[in-house]
């Protein structure tokens, strides 16, 4: 790690300050806010931070903050780990990660999708992961193949950077394309109704299972080298590494693997890293367990619809679910993205809806000739259930409402 | 209908399915089924022929490459027309909206569309996107629109053509003051939402267009506390 200039270490101080005033005064973790201070006083602060450190960038619609968690939870067996971990993926919270833990010379940042190209330039990583990519938030956010494209330039311009992808997404498959380094993973790919074409040449993708291909122009679901198999992670070498997760579902096993493999680029093995997964119980709220008046709440963060499917697959059986959803900013004014989810999965189960458009959801499930309740909020939901165990998929301040009720759990 | 199966088809999702578009196609099924009229869904790819005898036709909204590709194969294919002359209901929504109009403008360059409302489209000098609602065109006989909606696209009605919404309330629409269009059996409209979860009165009338027969009434419980909802967020703005 190289020596500060006296302004940046000046910037340093100064985001660290700040970042604690915010945080002892009850604003958050300060993570943004210090970020800002530091990157005013000296704008390179990013890259300056950034030099002569390890760092592995983590990005894509749905994953990422956990990724980076198992990813940052895997790379403490080769000593201090500088990471996001508060969820925090613009610059100003790359900086403030970088900035805290200038000690450690290993740094795991989950990097928004839209600031991937600058942090590719900033960051210098040595391995990039790429997850996947969905619609999200259309009425704000860009479309699938645009960002794939913003991802694709950016990579044409850094060729020779490590990348880690999903092989399972074809356009996570064809932005990868432009690097001369990549290393496939099977990452999963529940939801497919943004990848009917080729992003190439825009013909028809044919499917089989989890393989695609285009018989147009030939783009093909690259061979992973990193796969998953039941509760194991099978690792290029044909090694199978027992996973003991905490976190449920199939994506997360997914994630795992996509971990692994930027552990490994930092010479952590996967008999190393796996143990250290189990670790991770609970990622800023999400998969946390709470409880109420003898309800057991698991509590699912999902904010597209790729993230509602998966979130559909980690639903213990027969358990009651609260589903709740909101349309502020920051969660996309445009509710209609629900009509693009089955919702036949929670059929059978008691249904409860809740959130500030609980009537969007309401309509829905009636479509999808589900029984469903609507009830005010989290509190009226756990009474209208008897004792035991409930499963709550909510969008993202739905979430963070929620998680309000129960003291901010982590 | 020609038989006792209501066929919906849901044109080119592959290149035209975005804002929840699959939701009209599911809303129609849904509340023809309550109503024991028996439908069958037909999904329709951009590399398979337009069925000729579906009874409704729903065309959903798309981003610019995908959509000139879809007019250029529903021109080359034929059977939209052939549908709209015979008197099939067509429900299109923004991109395919667009497509129902003479011309469109994608990527920069002007496109020929099948021309089955008379109509042009153009880019506006900025995207519109938000909450948009309006009372209908009397004719129809319908409540007061309600929808999302989420484009760049400015169109201008023709004399062969009628709004949907005469004068919107809220939101752009067509061109700020009209939103959506209809001529015959054939419906346009900006609006996601989806659209006919959010008008149902909308979505019933092109069943009964499709049947020819007049609906059961449906439980609108939860439909009518959501336009309930949806319109009184506007009058707080």
């Amino acid at each position: 790690m190289t020596n500060l200039p006296a302004r940046a270490k000046f910037a340093t101080a100064m985001l660290r300050t700040a970042a604690t005033l915010s945080r002892v005064s009850g604003r958050g973790d300060g993570s943004v806010i210090g970020g800002r201070v530091g990157l005013t006083i000296e704008p390179r602060l990013l890259s300056m931070l950034a030099d002569g450190r390890h760092v592995a960038l983590i990005s894509g619609t749905n994953g990422k903050t956990t990724t980076t968690r198992f990813a940052a939870a895997a790379l403490e067996a080769a000593g201090p780990v500088a990471t996001n971990s508060f969820g925090a993926n613009m610059p100003t919270g790359h900086t403030t990660a970088l900035a805290k833990a200038r000690d450690a010379v290993n740094c795991v940042l989950e990097v928004d999708e839209h600031y991937l190209p600058q942090l590719l330039i900033d960051a210098k990583p040595r391995v990039v992961a790429l997850l996947n990519l969905s619609r999200d938030q259309l009425d704000r956010a860009m479309e699938v193949s645009g960002l794939a494209a913003k991802w694709r330039t950016a990579l044409e311009q850094a060729p020779d950077v490590p990348i880690i992808a999903n092989a399972d997404d074809p356009w996570v498959t064809w932005a990868a394309g432009a690097s001369r380094n990549v290393t496939w993973v099977a990452g999963g790919q529940r939801w497919q109704e943004d990848s009917w074409v080729c992003p190439e040449c825009g013909k028809h993708l044919d499917r089989y299972g989890e393989f695609w291909r285009c018989t147009a122009c030939g783009l093909t679901r690259p061979t992973p080298s990193w796969s998953v198999e039941a509760d194991t992670v099978v690792t290029p070498e044909g090694d199978r590494v027992p996973l003991d997760l905490r976190l449920p579902g199939q994506v997360n096993r997914a994630n795992a693997a996509t971990a692994l493999a930027i552990a490994a680029t930092f010479g952590v093995t996967s008999a190393d890293g796996a143990p250290r997964l189990t670790s991770v119980k609970s990622v800023a709220g999400r998969y946390a367990v709470v409880r109420r008046d003898g309800r057991r709440l698991r509590l699912l963060l999902s904010k597209n619809p790729a993230g509602w499917l998966e979130a559909f697959d980690m639903l213990e059986p027969r358990c009651p679910v609260v589903l709740a959803l909101n349309a502020r900013e920051v969660d996309g004014y445009d509710t209609s993205w629900i009509y693009d989810v089955d919702f036949s999965p929670v059929q059978g189960r008691k249904v409860l809806a809740i959130g500030d458009r609980r009537m969007d959801l309401a309509v829905r499930l009636q479509v999808n000739d589900i029984d469903f309740d609507v009830v005010d909020d989290i509190g009226a939901a756990i009474q209208a259930v008897p004792p035991g165990d409930l499963e709550v998929i909510a969008n993202y301040t739905a979430f963070q409402d929620i998680r309000a009720e129960f003291d901010r759990v982590n | 209908m020609s038989t006792s199966i209501l066929r919906l088809a849901w044109i080119y999702p592959d290149l035209l399915s975005t804002y929840g578009d699959r939701g009209n196609l599911l809303v129609l099924a849904h509340r023809a089924e309550s109503r024991q009229i028996l439908t069958d869904s037909l999904l329709v790819r951009s590399d398979q022929a337009v069925p000729r005898e579906a009874d409704v036709y729903l065309v959903g909204g798309g981003e610019d490459g995908p959509q000139a590709l879809a007019a250029e194969k529903l021109i080359a294919d034929g059977a939209l027309a052939q549908a709209a002359d015979n008197g099939k209901v067509i429900f299109s929504v923004c991109a395919g909206y667009q497509i129902m109009g003479t011309s469109f403008v994608a990527s920069g360059n002007k496109h020929a569309g099948l021309g089955l409302l008379d109509m042009t489209s153009d880019r506006g000098p900025s995207r519109a996107v938000g909450e948009l609602a309006g009372a209908v065109h009397p004719q129809l006989g319908l409540e007061s629109l309600t929808g999302f909606e989420n484009h760049g696209g400015r169109t201008y009605l023709g004399n062969e053509t009628a709004a949907l919404v005469p004068q919107v309330s809220h939101g752009i629409g067509n061109d700020e003051t009209t939103e959506g269009a209809w001529r015959g059996k054939v419906v346009g409209t900006y609006l996601h939402g989806p659209a006919l979860a959010r008008n149902p009165q909308l979505a019933d009338l092109l069943l009964a267009w499709a049947t020819g027969t007049e609906l059961a009434p449906f439980d609108e419980t939860w439909t009518s506390q959501l336009r309930a909802e949806r319109l009184a967020a506007l009058a707080h703005h």
